[in-house]
């Protein structure tokens, strides 16, 4: 039973990460929600140019409160990636 | 047009050229931040001459050198007012001499307050400009830094590194609307050249076609154009205020 609500409530709160994503994503780069699918490509899929992604990570970092290094930059290139690094990097604050 | 919304930050304006630009913005209906290092006497004073020209302003007092103290100081600004529309570059200091006999911390302290204060206001003034999508910057040069003059090596290296930044910034920011340019003075008549020996002011009056040495409103009137809606395509220009001397 409690392991069932735990992996309830972490699936909320990724939910809740993944729409908060979305939501910034919009905003910043002023694009409809149904743009915004997992592989879409900030720079080919979205408009972003280099100015857009630095505001974006900028935003990123203010709201889940991770830094983001240049490196890592460098392989964020999706919605998906940006998801999946902010995840990784949730869970890292969390255990550690 | 009625520009009562804008703020403006211009960095070592309790006296000289900056106070200048302060009242000129302010007059305009600009709300002007007087920054100011040490000299708050003076940054009182210039204040109190906005205000009883029936402009508004507060004091802001800050180190440029000071990337923290800066960005603190710029967020504040941007937080309490929702908005940062202009930052003039003005803060700089200027110590003379042959190279040969300058000491290490001269330089040191040229390229710190000169360099280094101008790159830290640019990053932390970029910051709310991009997210407004509007934004002016202009910064002070001088003509030792385009013609060169002998005794300024240093200084003229950080401000000719200044002509840089500028341009780079304008490639940098435009797409965000931001305009970034530089006014270049020549000879103006302040604290930082009342130190000139009449002699050498005599001398260097007589290669300006104009005849005389510039006043800081000369400079002013340059920064206010830049600022202006009449100067909204104009990015990475310098205008120089010399009066002719450099060309």
């Amino acid at each position: 039973m409690t392991l069932c609500t735990e992996s309830l409530s972490e699936k909320r709160g990724s939910m809740e990460l993944e729409e908060k994503v979305i939501e910034i994503i919009m905003e910043q780069l002023d694009v409809a929600r149904e743009q915004c699918l997992p592989e879409a490509s900030f720079t080919d899929d979205l408009g972003a140019d280099s100015l857009d992604l630095v505001e974006l990570i900028m935003e990123m970092e203010e709201n889940f409160g991770v830094p983001i290094s240049d490196a890592e930059l460098q392989n964020i290139r999706t919605i998906k990636d940006v998801i999946t690094f902010l995840k990784a990097k949730s869970t890292q604050k969390e255990t550690s | 047009m009625k520009r009562e919304a804008q703020i403006a930050l211009i960095t070592g304006s309790s006296r000289g050229i900056g106070k200048a630009i302060a009242v000129k913005l302010a007059d305009a209906g600009i709300f002007t931040y007087i920054n100011y290092r040490q000299n708050e006497r003076a940054a009182i004073q210039a204040l109190g001459e906005i205000r009883e020209r029936g402009g508004e302003g507060e004091l802001c007092p800050f180190d440029v050198t000071d990337l923290a103290a800066t960005k603190g100081a710029i967020e504040k600004i941007a937080r309490e007012k929702g908005r940062l529309d202009i930052l003039v570059n003005n803060a700089g200091i200027v110590i003379d001499g042959l190279l040969v006999r300058m000491k290490e911390v001269d330089w040191e302290c040229l390229i710190d307050t000169n360099l280094k204060g101008m790159l830290n206001c640019c990053q932390a003034a970029s910051r709310p400009m991009i997210k407004q999508k509007w934004g002016r910057i202009v910064n002070i040069l001088s003509l030792a830094g385009e013609m060169g003059n002998a005794g300024q090596v240093a200084y003229g290296a950080t401000k000719a590194a200044v002509l840089g930044l500028t341009k780079s910034l304008a490639r940098e920011l435009g797409s965000r609307n931001i305009c970034v340019n530089a006014v270049s003075p020549g000879l103006i008549e302040t604290d930082m050249t009342a130190s000139l020996e009449d002699e050498v002011k005599g001398k260097i009056r007589g290669q300006i076609p104009l005849g005389r040495v510039g006043r800081p409103e000369d400079v002013a009137g340059a920064v206010f154009f830049l600022v202006s809606p009449e100067a909204d395509y104009i990015t990475g220009q310098i205008i120089r205020v010399n009066g002719g001397l450099y060309m």
